[in-house]
């Protein structure tokens, strides 16, 4: 870079955004903020998906995505997958085994050994085809924030396949994920310790009356609700304790009462015979739960900061305060809260647009919808999610993805510029035997807003690139318009190929990967 | 300041020159090499100073106070469980014999005896006949072999088993052991520590996978590998599409970060490692390019040692490589001194002495430690199908001249048997250890691992 440039860069000073959820001037919501809220409430919009929602304005548009219900779109049916794969033995088999164990008969314990091993390997066929069928569902469904709230609880309250080994029981969890996707936040912890996956990923299958696990309590309220700090050791050995007898048997939730503590405990202040039920009513009490809440909702849709107050500015705090208060005001009603939240001013200001880093699933399925981008091969797809770091039902912890800043470092950056390549061109991302699709992309019909409302504009090179890139980055960079300009101007024109290579530039560039 | 960098100014200290931001070039960054434009303006500045404070001479090797930046880790996977009693043989057993009537291996032509080297017991001990490169490797006093690797309670699920070795937790969870130490060494944070939102990213070159995935072994919290299955594949693959592409690709996406652009944003962010990707890429596949100084046999695997060899000779920083030889599941038709298990032994042993041949003759030989691990060996009595069903402890391998060369531990027993399956003798961690401590240079060995493990000696005092 030549140093009169460097030497006269200036940085534009931004205004802080407003520190309240006061709603935008309905008259200000245009093409960017409509394009704004279809991304971050869901996963990026095409041109006629975009100019809808703005020529629908701000209360219609939010209510149309919050709302989903209104959209008719197929509920997963209990029998996509099979069920049955990782049964757990029958007591008949069980018998058998401790016999072989007994007698130390080596070919019957290599057999049981070797059908375990067959179902493992089926069952790992399934959980692969269920990231399929998962990441189409998210590629498809007309109801965008459904998904994008499913794939927010499967990121929060996280669940690895990798320690259940049982990809039903993961399925059934992203079903009660989807169930209660906008619905009541104290509802999602009543299911969430009543979830076979997790009740088996946290150990609570092991927990017993006589010896309380306490991994399920400690990241109830570590991890899902409360937050580090809000909570003493006391509570979670308490809180152990009133989990006991939660388990499941087969894939449904079990109550063995048997093997309950029913003794009084002292939770969070409150004393009495807690069980999972009183003591999610004890952590929903605490303010400290409203504001931890608010923080990760916070960091999904808006931007992503420590979810740690004490790692929090003084500003982060106010308005995530100011979010905190409306979910208490709701009762932990969320779409009430979320609703407020897309219509601020906060929401749409300037240092909030597009400076969110996308997760590789709003990567993968915000281009296919975007830019109606072909989706080829979602095997291919499935698997540029996993080297990008994001593989769907295996998080990485408990935790959950980090997200933010953590998703791009200098490998997955070129596996995000080529899965662009791949979904535009047919041209495989690394590592894969070039067998290119039969499906072609077509750019041209991307120009069809364009066109309708400013004819002629469509074979203007100018026109198109500032078009473009005000779809693909939500600002259109002098730089970049030049480039580009240039680039079509010199290749002949706008004709589809032309087009199709511009835009394999834009999705190039390092501003492409937020939104 | 904006919205943007709240918590930027709030957790870190910065460069202070907004400017300086966009004064590196994709050009620059070839020539000086010695930071990722990434870590230039968001390293903090304890780091910086510290960097800066080196002799020249000390730089070119170390760009962090206190880490040997001029030893090397290359981590050898075998996948798939290699069958470790017939690796390394106790042909003097009769139960060895009974237990394989079809695959085991006889006679002096089918044996490669080792001899005692210093104190080691080697008595009764032979490689596979294949192997008569980690021979010539174990002959010159560049090999350790330890025996009976393992940990309690194995898992037999490769899937598991895999993630027990690569995470050093026998419940197989969390990050990686090397991505923790990286972490460790580069950022003191531990173990489950989310990455920092502050911007800093990679303060040394992240390790280096040769594979389409990087393996869990090196994810750490903060630092992520680069992996790639060659390096031709590590990069922008528009470019293919139409030569047109290159120029204003360069144009729009490499040019760091703009003028213009809040150096503490997220956008900013992501112009410098745009960047430093393509940097990385261009050095890389620069390095690979270069005709090695020795032939390499004709193998996949020796493909990967050859270019690790060439990333180390071209003087890359970068600490840790991880290269993986598959194919090692065999339940059935294994062979015995013939057959497929032969042939990846072969594979393998031929791969590593090439390397130690190319890396001798580059210099590099001092510097760079080979380890060869497996999720697990195979079960002792053959199968009905000629093979080997799933197994527990097995052999490690340690290469290079700064191990202490010999067999180190003893052979578990071939008749006190666990279901079948041979017990474990020492813990793969306290290898993993020694190689920590001992060689890595890691402070604190047991903080990595999470527990203390009495190194096994596998480095030489």
């Amino acid at each position: 870079m030549n140093a009169s440039i460097a030497a006269g860069a200036q940085v534009e000073p931004v205004e802080p955004p407003p520190l309240h959820l006061k709603p935008i001037d309905r008259r200000s919501f245009g093409y960017a903020e409509a394009r704004h809220l279809l991304w971050r409430a869901g996963f990026g919009g095409s041109p006629a998906q975009i100019q809808t929602l703005a020529s629908w304005g701000l209360d219609k548009a939010v209510d149309h995505l919050l709302d989903y219900e209104a959209v008719p779109f197929e509920a997963p049916s209990a029998d996509a997958f099979d069920r049955n794969i990782m049964q757990p033995p029958t007591d008949e088999q069980r018998r058998q085994r401790r016999a072989a164990q007994r007698s130390q008969n080596e070919n019957a314990l290599a057999q049981f050994r070797l059908r375990r091993q067959q179902a493992q390997r089926r069952d790992r066929q399934q959980i692969g085809e269920m990231q399929r069928w998962w990441l189409k569902r998210m590629i498809e469904t007309p109801r965008p924030f459904e998904e994008k709230m499913t794939l927010f609880w499967h990121g929060r309250l996280a669940t690895g396949y990798r320690t259940i080994e049982n990809s039903y029981h993961m399925y059934l969890q992203n079903q009660t994920f989807r169930a209660n996707a906008a619905g009541n936040f104290g509802n999602i912890l009543l299911a969430i310790i009543r979830d076979p996956a997790m009740l088996k990923y946290l150990d609570n299958d092991e927990s017993s009356k006589r010896r309380p696990n306490e991994n399920l309590a400690r990241e109830l309220m570590e991890l899902f609700s409360l937050g580090v700090g809000a909570y003493t050791e006391r509570d979670i050995k308490q809180g152990a304790r009133a989990l006991t007898g939660y388990t499941f048997r087969d894939d449904e939730f079990y109550f063995n009462q048997e093997n309950h503590d029913t003794g009084s405990k002292t939770i969070l202040g409150v004393r009495a015979p807690h069980d999972g039920e009183s003591f999610v009513r004890a952590i929903l009490r605490q303010r400290a739960c409203s504001e931890f809440l608010a923080s990760t909702l916070y960091r999904f849709f808006v931007r992503h900061i420590p979810t740690d107050p004490t790692r929090q500015t003084k500003d982060t705090k106010r308005i995530v305060g100011q979010v905190a208060s409306a979910l208490r005001r709701s009762d932990y009603e969320l779409r009430p809260v979320l609703r407020q939240l897309f219509k601020s001013q906060h929401f749409y200001h300037p240092s909030v647009m597009d400076e969110q880093i996308k997760s590789p699933v709003e990567l993968v399925v915000g281009a296919v919808r975007s830019l109606n981008a072909p989706v080829r091969d979602l095997a291919v797809l499935n698997d540029a999610l996993d080297l990008m770091g994001q593989r769907l039902f295996f998080p990485p912890s408990v935790k959950g993805w980090d997200g933010g800043r953590s998703w791009v470092n200098t490998s997955t950056m070129f596996v995000r510029q080529n899965i662009l390549a791949f979904l535009l061109t047919g041209k495989k991302p690394v590592g894969y035997d070039a067998t290119v699709g039969s499906e072609t992309f077509d750019p041209m019909a991307l120009l069809d807003s364009l066109e309708s409302g400013d004819p002629g504009a469509s074979n203007d090179p100018s026109k198109v690139v500032d078009y473009l890139l005000r779809l693909t980055l939500g600002k259109s960079p002098a730089h970049a318009r030049a480039v580009l300009t240039e680039f079509i101007e010199t290749h002949g024109g706008v004709r589809k190929d032309v087009v199709t290579g511009a835009l394999l530039l834009v999705t190039a560039m390092p501003e492409y990967q937020l939104c | 300041m904006g919205f943007g960098h709240w918590e930027a100014s709030h957790t870190m200290t910065l460069h202070n020159d907004p400017s300086q931001a966009s004064a590196y070039t994709r050009r620059e960054f070839l020539h000086s090499g010695l930071t990722m434009a990434s870590a230039a303006v968001a390293v903090p500045h304890f780091l910086q100073r510290s960097a800066f404070a080196l002799p020249t001479a000390a730089a070119g090797l170390s760009s962090i106070a206190g880490v040997n930046e001029d030893r090397i880790l290359v981590v050898c996977q075998l996948g798939g469980g290699n069958d470790g009693l017939n690796t390394v043989i106790p042909f003097r057993q009769d139960a060895y014999y009974r237990a394989r009537p079809g695959i085991a291996l006889r006679g002096e032509d089918q044996l490669l005896q080792l001899s005692r080297l210093g104190s080691n017991g080697s008595e009764g001990l032979a490689l596979h006949r294949a192997m008569s490169g980690v021979k010539s490797l174990y002959d010159d006093g560049l090999c350790a072999l330890v025996q009976g690797v393992g940990y309690p309670n194995p898992n037999r699920s490769h899937f598991k088993s895999m993630d027990i070795w690569q995470t050093a937790d026998t419940s197989g969870v969390g990050d990686g052991w090397l991505g923790r130490y990286i972490d460790a060494e580069c950022c003191g944070y531990g173990k489950g520590e989310s990455g920092k939102d502050d911007g800093s990213s990679e303060t040394i070159n992240p390790p280096i996978a040769i594979g389409r995935t990087a393996p869990l072994a090196l994810e750490g919290a903060r630092v992520k590998p680069v992996a790639f299955e060659t390096p031709d594949l590590f990069r922008w693959m528009g470019e293919d599409v139409h030569d047109s592409l290159v120029d204003p690709y360069e144009k729009l996406a490499q040019q760091g970060v703009t003028p213009g652009t809040d150096p503490h944003s997220n956008a900013a962010f992501l112009m410098r490692t745009t960047l430093d990707a393509q940097v990385s890429s261009d050095q890389i596949r620069q390095a690979v390019s270069r005709q090695p100084l020795v032939r390499y046999p004709n193998s996949g695997f020796a493909r990967q040692l050859q270019m690790v060899a060439s990333m180390i000779r071209s003087g890359l920083k970068t600490r840790i490589y991880y290269v993986t030889h598959g194919g090692f599941d065999t339940h059935s038709g294994q062979g015995g001194s013939n057959g497929r298990h032969a042939q990846l032994l072969q594979q393998f042993s031929d791969g590593v002495k090439a390397f130690y041949d190319d890396l001798k003759a580059q210099e590099n030989d001092g510097r760079v430690m080979t380890m060869c691990f497996s999720e697990f060996g195979r079960r002792v009595s053959q199968n009905a199908s000629g093979g080997t069903d799933h197994g527990t402890a097995a052999p490690m391998f340690l290469l290079g001249p700064m191990v202490k060369a010999g067999v180190t531990g003893l052979h578990p027993s071939l008749t006190d048997l666990d279901q079948g399956d041979l017990k474990y003798k020492i813990d793969f961690r306290s290898v993993y250890s020694d190689v920590l401590g001992a060689w890595l240079g890691a402070k604190n060995p047991g903080e990595i691992l999470e527990g203390r493990f009495k190194a096994t000696r596998v480095v030489k005092g």
